[in-house]
């Protein structure tokens, strides 16, 4: 226990102190965890053989990640991607596969080395990539579009390559391949050998179980997961919507690997149906720090998992073999760009952030190893070359960022945002109150987006075409996974007192670019969301409240426009008295303090009969100034 | 304090010639002294539809439709008020904004108001002198009414000059308020009738200089 405690806490450490410095020396996450991985393992051996099990546990991140990206991919966008997809995708495969294979035979290594070579250097490291552009906010640009659509061939391309390497088996190295494999093999390869539905089935047979399989997430996510999710969201209990969500993903990433595909494929389609969903954000949100998490925990077993002794050993080839590799994926990747017409930011953004290896390859390598299709020798230079790869794929973004944007200029630098994602609302709370404002909102052609935490709410609100989600509004990663980045305004219009000024808090913290409309339960309610930083708080009552007022009066036989009047003076007057009181209010009054307060309160009330009570005495008051006829004889000094 | 109902008489006596809708506008009424009994007045007159705007669109909302329905219905239409800074309170500028659509009251196929007969029904604070060339206010209440008087032509409509009370802060001081306020039913009650020289009226400084020049006996 103690064992696993330590274990725990060596890894958090190095993440807790390397990836906040590197974040703030603008390296990004994934370089400081790997640099983390680097000081715990091969620098002061912290951490030793372990990490390589910790690795095949902590590709399950990439799985997660992919099933996150799913998310954000309605299906209408992914057949718009398709072109990009095979296109790119299987030419950046296939180009990349031969040159390096030929390069390898040019250099007289056996045609079956030389292709599973080629094929373990075609792939990119979609942990890396999609973490750093995510992170960096590129996701959205071309070239950032890009490079995910080759990232995602290339996840759907592993599953024909592990089919592969078992065919390219050296004869000459048959049964030493397998003890050597024990060390080096992979998450997926253990599944290979250890659980398989499809196992002996013949090739017909197959590809029903597959289709079967796909069959069962598709119209499961879509036709299962809303009533299940909504009987689990009316639980109300968060933990158990976490658990079913890590369920969900976990459930399908088995499903895959029963049938021999990839799991990461699985989730993504699962998530690619899940898009349109209302739960979605919760789900976002809940599998986030999962995928976070274990996404770092891999980078630093990458780091960790760095042979000093190979590596210093033969400093100087290895490295050379580093840069030769990215040197020609990225000239493979520069040409695609050209040839997909991708503008020079993009294009260079898409070559950069593609031209390393990624944790395919490392799956691809233990796999071999154990098929005894590479030697062992080989197998360990290979290694180091992929993650060294991995290693400086961070500084090639530097790279783009120093050097290539600034060259660019802010136009090409910078893609402005497509028009169906500017001036967007997010609502928080679609009660009676929320309700109405999201009514007018949508009435006015406002994009909304409408958080809630009773699904009920959520279901009618959809059928009705709003867009809605459900989900505890006051959580941090639901905010996130509802597009606060983009978001222009924020409304909180929730009932709950404390959570709203804790949300305004947060949002203003973290958001400082929206303007927060808040729904205020009384004056003391509206004080504290303005110190929390609400742009605007509204009590909730006061409108309503008026208006009674106003219509009793009518009702009196008051003439309207009178009351219309009186109305607006007692608007202002309050209004004023609000704002004249703020300088003296305190969250946590003191007695001196408080008497200011109260003293000021009176005073302003009793400022309030003088004006009413001035009205009854037909003298200029300030409902009516400007209406008010002029005194009598106000001529005769101009009849003068 | 009560405020005006909506009155529309549309059976009475006599023969009635003329359906007459008053659109009165006074943002203050409570301080009035002069237009609140004459709009009192106005409300009980036969074939008089009488409309308190500011009573009905306190939030100057006007119902277009629904003031357009009143315009078919009548075949003459007066703005009564107080002179707001030689004009009127800001609720009739909004009524001519929004009722009088293009295509309705002007343009190609704006007829609806053609042939119908316009004029206001003002009370003005200051004395009818000052209201020429040499006096304080330099124009005549025609020439200053000549917005309005321009709408009405080019909305076919036919122009009478404004019944007005001048000096109205001293009226009331002045006893002068009950012969006007006869004189304005009179009036009314004439149009209605059809019993107004309206080619003679046509050329008035204001509707109630030479009123019994201008009605004829019945």
């Amino acid at each position: 226990m103690s064992a696993l405690l330590f274990q725990a806490f060596v890894y958090l450490c190095a993440a807790v102190i390397a990836v906040p410095i590197a974040k703030r020396l603008g390296l990004g996450s994934v370089l400081g965890y790997l640099i983390a991985g680097i000081f715990i393992g091969p620098v002061i051996g912290l951490v030793g053989s372990e990490t390589e099990e910790i690795k095949h546990f902590a590709e399950f991140g990439v799985v997660m990640m992919l099933f996150l990206v799913g998310l954000e991919l309605e299906p209408r966008l992914l057949w718009k991607m398709r072109a990009r997809l095979l296109g790119l995708g299987g030419l950046q495969v296939a180009i990349t596969t031969a040159l390096i294979a030929g390069i390898c035979l040019l250099l007289g290594i056996y045609w079956s080395v030389a292709l599973a070579i080629g094929l373990i250097f075609s792939l990119s490291s979609t942990a890396i990539v999609l973490q750093t552009l995510n992170e960096k906010g590129l996701t959205k640009t071309e070239g950032g579009r890009s490079s995910f659509s080759v990232l995602l061939f290339q996840d759907i391309a592993v599953i024909p390559m592990l089919a592969l390497i078992p065919l390219l088996a050296l004869p000459e190295m048959a049964g030493s391949g397998l003890e050597a494999g024990a060390v080096h093999s992979s998450g997926v390869a253990e599944h290979h050998q250890q659980m398989s539905l499809v196992e002996g089935l013949p090739g017909w047979g197959y590809a029903l179980v597959v289709l079967g399989a796909v069959a069962l997430v598709v119209l499961g996510g879509h036709f299962l997961s809303r009533p299940l999710f909504r009987f689990i969201a009316e639980s109300r209990l968060r933990e158990i919507f976490t658990a079913s969500a890590l369920l969900l993903v976990i459930g399908i990433a088995l499903l895959m690997s029963l049938v021999d595909l990839s799991p990461a494929l699985g989730t993504f389609l699962a998530g690619v149906v899940l898009a349109n969903s209302e739960f979605r954000h919760e789900l976002e949100s809940n599998i986030e720090p999962f995928k976070g998490l274990l996404l770092g925990l891999f980078f630093i077993t990458v780091g960790a998992g760095i042979d000093f002794g190979v590596l210093f050993g033969d400093f100087g080839t290895l490295l050379g073999l580093t840069l030769g590799v990215m040197a020609l994926k990225g000239m493979v990747l520069f040409g695609l760009g050209r040839l997909f017409r991708l503008g020079p930011g993009d294009g260079w953004l898409f070559t950069l952030s593609l031209a390393q290896a990624g944790e395919f390859g490392f799956v691809l390598l233990g796999f071999s190893l154990q098929n005894s299709v590479i030697p062992t020798e080989t197998a360990k230079t290979l290694s180091l070359v992929v993650a060294l790869s991995m290693l400086l794929t961070p500084v090639l973004f530097i790279l783009y960022e120093k050097l290539i944007l600034p060259r660019l200029g802010s136009s090409e630098a910078q893609e402005p945002d497509s028009i169906d994602e500017q001036g967007t609302v997010v609502i928080a709370g679609i009660g009676r109150f929320g309700q109405i404002v999201n009514r007018l909102l949508v009435a006015s052609d406002v994009r909304t987006v409408v958080l809630d935490h009773e699904a009920a709410m959520i279901d009618t609100l959809r059928k009705v075409g709003t867009k809605s989600y459900y989900g505890d509004a006051s959580r941090p990663e639901l905010l996130h996974a509802a597009g606060m980045e983009n978001a222009r305004v924020f409304i909180v219009a929730i009932d709950d007192r404390d959570r709203s000024v804790e949300m305004v808090e947060h949002v203003r913290r973290h958001y400082p670019q929206v303007k927060i409309l808040a729904r205020a339960f009384d004056v003391n309610h509206l004080y504290l969301l303005k110190k929390a930083g609400a742009d605007l708080a509204v009590r909730e009552m006061f409108d309503a409240s008026l208006e009674l007022g106003a219509q009793a009066l009518k009702t009196l036989g008051l003439h309207p426009f009178k009351v219309e009047k009186m109305a607006r003076a007692f608007r202002r007057h309050d209004e004023s008295g609000l704002e004249q009181l703020y300088g003296f209010w305190d969250e946590n009054p003191d007695i001196a303090r408080n008497r200011a307060f109260l003293a000021h309160a009176k005073e302003h009330g009793e400022s309030l009969k003088e004006m009413m009570e001035a009205d009854r005495l037909q003298l200029h008051d300030r409902t009516e100034r400007g209406w008010t006829p002029p005194p009598k004889g106000y001529t005769k000094h101009l009849d003068a | 304090m009560t405020y005006f109902e909506n009155h529309k008489h549309t059976e009475g006596g006599v023969s009635l010639k003329r359906s007459i809708l008053v659109l009165f506008a006074h943002p203050s009424l409570e301080r009035s002294e002069v237009n609140r009994p004459l709009a009192e007045a106005t409300s009980r007159v036969d074939g008089v539809t009488f409309v308190d705007l500011y009573a009905e669109y306190p939030d100057l909302a006007i119902d277009v439709d629904r003031e357009q329905a009143r315009l078919l219905e009548h075949d003459v239409l007066v703005f009564m008020y107080p002179l707001y800074w030689y004009s009127t309170p800001a609720i009739l500028k909004e009524w001519q904004d929004l009722v009088l659509e293009h295509d309705f009251a002007y343009g190609s196929k704006g007829t609806a108001l053609h042939g119908k007969l316009f004029f206001s029904a003002l009370t003005a604070g200051g004395a009818e002198a000052g209201y020429c060339a040499e006096g304080f206010n330099h124009f005549t209440i025609r020439q200053l009414l000549h917005p309005l008087e321009q709408m009405a032509i080019l909305c076919g409509m036919v122009y009478l000059p404004p019944f007005a009370l001048f000096g109205a802060r001293t009226a009331v001081e002045e006893g002068r308020v009950d012969a006007h306020i006869a004189d304005w039913i009179r009036a009314l009650t004439a149009l209605r009738t059809d019993r107004l020289d309206i080619e003679a009226a046509r050329g008035l400084p204001k509707l109630n200089s030479h009123l019994d020049s201008i009605i004829l006996e019945g």
